[in-house]
């Protein structure tokens, strides 16, 4: 397979930082060697958590060097997963559920109140960088519907005055 | 008739074998039971994704895509049941929600897959009110058009691109609604069989740019042709409509082409009326040219070879059709000639006498897909035949050891080892393969044997040839355009001795190999019939002080590698006379006769190709102005020269004169012993620096040469003097300085590109490019020297 990216040729240690190789060598080595390809995901993950958690064209590329990979075959994961970000986000990037059971519950309210409280809409960033919004689908919590995640943290039960005592108590 | 090794299943009743583990869809199709689909296709892998398949299944619960599901002893199906057709039509309505139906504005209508299955299974209004999604169109180079709002997810085109061209461009990235097709990042999609998927979308998403807003498909008729661009002779339909020429498209050939043509053989005939067509038969009266009538020209033709008679020769396009090659060196040899060649590009006849007579692939093109170890001596297959290397391919996924032993590094689609060495060397590299594998020879080839040290990289290619019944060595357009050409061919012939291999050949054009065999090289006549006097090689020729001399579809500022020697040489020859489509200055300026002729879908003619078949075409078009079709010029000459059997009534009767004369003689790459003295392409001075010049995929004849399209392409962007950074060092030049270069005491002046795969003391300057029609297209030595600003 012919593979048009100029990093094809680099030398693959040089691709990454040590630290950033070690970790996503730990995932290789779980798949057949002719599987390495299997690690994509994880090593996606790792290189967005290692930056400023959002994915360049770059490091995607960087990502299929190292997994020889296209670099299509790279772009298609990170841009089908929601939890790849492909545009620059906040020090907190606030995800809502605007699906079904959240939807019935009020995430429009939920939603709404951040766009003001915030100044920004889905798939925006706060001018000093401290917070982006997204919209996810549904998140497996519909339970404490309507609900957001921030970082790994899962927020249930929202009403606007929940939100502001949340983003108050973040650093 | 039952087969027991075939399972029997009911479709609608009817009962029908099928082999196990074929998909249903493949059952269905071959009896001629229509199912709906749009992303299965019989040459691409299942992805089931767009459910327009779905039949019912006796005892499955609900309804299955006929696509992905395999077929079963006693299986029961419905295509047409209440269910089924609730099934399609429910998918139907879904693909319908985000369409655009722009039918009225698109490209695709009236031969689109949607609407065609729409018209069968869709509601006539719509349910849906709310809005549809749009998609921003991108751009992926000058071939095809995109509009992928109307795309409908298929992924037939990701998969042509995956499985078949090799090449992972396009992608399907984003999620549901989101979901687009694209290359992502900016970029153009750059394989050779690219255009494949203007056929292959089932919709209007991907369609002809060049064709764009040209026709309507109703008002098209489809004839048959082949192409003629290279050795495979790709099957096509041609789309005329009042005799123009409006697009080709591909004619499924299992044997061939499969269902693919190149991009080449696609979109040449957009080159085909330009303003520089020659429309009228023109005379050059004291320096100035005038057009005459077609009796005067002929007339003065006649006369002029009437006088010259042995004295007169011919150089003929590979590209011609074979009754052109035939008739003409009939023509000369009536005359007492053999001065005729069509080898153009070739600059080493000391092969000639052991050349086979009737040289083909050396397998048929299917079989070449069933190889087990292949070695390829100085070939870009992928760009000089796209259709066979196409099937190498699948070899190599199939596991055969594919070897390249080249003078640059070429870019493939699947995995292979390259032995990349200097222009020089590749002589040195291939009797290194040769010595591991113990091959005898003589001469020259002897000795670069006998000094080679093996590696193990030789060892290996020479054991695998050995070890695997099936094994091919292929001579490649390199290989027979470098100046070693016959040491190349002498050590492929004492490999194949020694490794038990089958040898083949990937020669230049349409006719690459019918030349031989229709006897228009100097050494031998029809079918190898041979001749007292051989006449003049092409590099001779002009050079050999004939009175006259005939140019048939060559242009010769690019045809002939020589470069300003060659131009001299001809524009001095008493009488020249060009059979060419087109006018040109340096036809114009050397030339005494210009005879307009028709060229590719305007004239009957056959092609012999790579599979050692015979095809033949239809004229489908009436020639421009005046112009005629080259075997009806050659026909009437002969009768104005009262030569004996040239009382042709049509191209096929040409034909059945040269098969007749073929008669049973078989394919046959057999290729005898030479002894050589010497190398042609040797230097004491390790310093010295050797110009590789490779022929562009879209330059190789004059008709690609003028199809605007192919010209912007990435491909065709090879116009400039590519070194490496060490070289370039060595000059102290940088990218985009200019260097002047000489060859043969010719000088030229190009901008330089620094490209690291270029080997050392090596520069690739293409051949047949604007700016080299002085300077030729030779491989061998040169000087540079940096051009102050
Ligand atoms: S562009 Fe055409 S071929 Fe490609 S996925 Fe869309 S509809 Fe299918
Ligand atoms: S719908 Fe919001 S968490 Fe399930
Ligand atoms: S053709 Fe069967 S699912 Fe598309």
């Amino acid at each position: 397979m012919s593979m048009t990216n100029s990093l094809q040729n680099q030398d693959k240690n040089t691709l990454f930082s040590d630290d950033v190789k070690q970790q996503i060598d730990q995932w290789v080595a779980k798949y057949p060697d002719e599987w390495k390809q299997s690690a994509v995901m994880a090593a996606l993950m790792i290189v967005q958590e290692s930056g400023n958690g959002s994915l360049t064209t770059e490091q995607m590329d960087r990502v299929a060097a190292y997994l020889d990979m296209p670099p299509i075959a790279v772009y298609e994961v990170a841009s089908f997963y929601s939890m790849y970000e492909l545009k620059p986000v906040g020090k907190h990037k606030i995800c809502v559920c605007t699906n079904v059971s959240c939807m019935i519950n009020g995430s429009d309210r939920i939603v709404s109140h951040l766009n003001e409280k915030l100044g920004i809409d889905f798939g925006e960033i706060t001018d000093d960088g401290r917070y982006s919004l997204k919209e996810v689908e549904c998140l497996g919590a519909c339970g404490g519907a309507p609900m957001m995640q921030i970082a790994d943290k899962y927020y249930e039960n929202l009403t606007p005055e929940l939100i502001d005592s949340i983003l108050e108590g973040l650093d | 008739m039952t087969d027991d090794s075939l399972v029997t299943i009911e479709v609608d009743g009817q009962p029908l074998q099928a082999r196990p583990g074929s998909m249903l869809i493949e059952a269905t199709d071959a009896a001629g039971i229509s199912v709906p689909r749009f992303c299965y296709h019989k040459k691409l892998s299942v992805a089931a994704n767009c459910r327009m398949c779905l039949v019912e299944v006796e005892k499955a619960p609900k309804p299955l895509p006929a696509c992905a599901t395999p077929v079963n002893e006693g299986m029961k199906v419905f295509t047409k049941s209440p269910l089924a057709l609730a099934a399609q039509k429910g998918t139907m309505e879904f693909l319908l929600i985000n369409h655009p139906l722009d039918c009225p504005i698109c490209d695709q209508g009236g031969e689109c897959e949607l609407q065609d299955v729409a018209v069968a299974y869709g509601g006539d209004v719509s349910r849906y009110s709310e809005g549809k999604r749009v998609v921003k169109d991108k751009d992926i180079g000058p071939l095809v058009a995109t509009e992928l709002t109307r795309c409908i997810h298929c992924t037939r085109c990701v998969r042509f691109g995956a499985e078949v061209a090799g090449v992972r461009e396009l992608g399907a990235t984003g999620r549901g609604e989101h979901m687009q097709i694209g290359t992502f990042i900016e970029r153009s999609v750059d394989s050779e069989l690219s255009a494949n998927i203007i056929d292959l979308c089932p919709v209007g998403a991907l369609t002809s740019k060049p064709f764009r807003y040209q026709a309507r498909a109703w008002e098209l008729q489809e004839q048959a042709s082949i192409a003629t661009h290279d050795c495979v002779g790709s099957n096509t339909y041609a789309h005329i409509r009042r005799n123009e020429l409006m697009r080709v498209v591909p004619r499924d050939n299992e044997s061939l082409n499969e269902s693919w043509i190149s991009d080449r053989d696609r979109f040449s005939y957009l080159g085909l009326n330009g303003e520089d067509r020659l429309t009228v038969p023109m005379l050059k009266k004291q320096g100035r040219w005038e057009e005459v009538s077609w009796q005067e020209a002929l007339q003065a033709v006649a006369t002029a070879l009437q006088s010259s008679a042995e004295q007169s020769g011919a150089l003929v396009s590979a590209s011609s059709t074979l009754e052109e090659m035939f008739l003409l060196q009939k023509l000369l040899r009536g005359l007492g000639s053999s001065h005729i060649d069509y080898r153009l590009q070739q600059i080493d006849f000391r092969a000639d006498s052991v050349m086979p007579v009737f040289p083909w692939l050396g397998v048929s093109v299917e079989a070449l897909e069933k190889q087990q170890s292949v070695l390829l001596i100085g070939s870009n297959i992928r760009k000089d035949q796209p259709i066979l290397g196409h099937r190498l391919r699948k070899a190599a996924l199939a596991g055969a050891q594919v070897t390249f032993i080249n003078a640059a590094h070429y870019e493939h689609t699947f995995d292979a080892t390259h032995i990349v060495t200097h222009a020089a060397r590749m002589v040195a590299e291939l009797a290194a393969v040769a010595a591991a594998a113990g091959a005898r020879s003589s001469g020259v080839a002897a000795e670069l044997i006998a000094a080679a040290r093996p590696a193990d990289a030789h060892q290996q290619i020479a054991d695998s040839l050995k070890q695997q019944d099936e094994s091919l060595l292929l001579l490649g357009m390199q290989a027979m355009h470098h100046p070693d050409f016959a040491v190349l061919l002498e050590l492929t012939r004492a490999l194949s001795e020694a490794t038990g291999s089958k040898t083949g050949f990937l020669p230049l054009g349409a006719n690459g190999f019918g030349g031989t065999l229709a006897g228009a090289v100097p050494m031998h006549g029809v079918a190898g019939t041979s001749i007292e006097t051989p006449g003049k090689n092409a590099a001779e020729l002009p050079l050999a002080d004939l009175k006259t001399v005939i140019l048939m579809g060559v242009e010769p500022q690019y045809d002939l590698p020589a470069g300003e020697s060659m131009l001299q040489a001809l524009a001095s020859v008493p009488t020249l006379i060009a059979l060419s489509a087109w006018r040109n200055e340096h036809l114009e300026a050397m030339a005494d006769i210009l005879l307009p002729v028709s060229v590719a879908a305007e004239t009957a003619g056959s092609y012999l190709n790579a599979a050692a078949e015979c095809q033949s075409a239809q004229g489908l078009l009436a020639p421009p102005g005046e112009a005629r079709p080259g075997w009806k010029v050659l026909r009437v000459l002969g009768n104005l020269l009262d030569q004996e059997g040239f009382e042709y009534n049509s191209a096929a009767d040409v034909l059945s004169e040269w098969q007749a004369a073929v008669a049973d003689l078989p394919a046959d790459n057999r290729i005898k012993a030479n002894t050589l003295d010497a190398l042609n392409l040797q230097s004491d001075d390790e310093q010295a620096v050797v110009r590789l010049a490779e022929l562009p995929i879209y330059s190789v004849d004059a008709l690609v040469r003028r199809a605007g399209p192919l010209q912007q392409t990435r491909d065709a962007d090879q116009k400039q003097l590519r070194m490496n950074t060490d070289l370039a060092r060595h000059y102290d030049v940088q990218a985009g300085d200019l260097l002047r270069i000489t060859q043969n005491n010719v000088q030229a002046e190009f901008s330089v590109c620094i490209d690291d795969t270029t080997t050392d003391h090596c520069v690739r300057l293409s051949a047949a490019i604007p700016g080299t029609e002085q300077i030729g297209g030779m491989t061998g030595w040169i000087s540079l020297q940096k051009v102050d600003a």
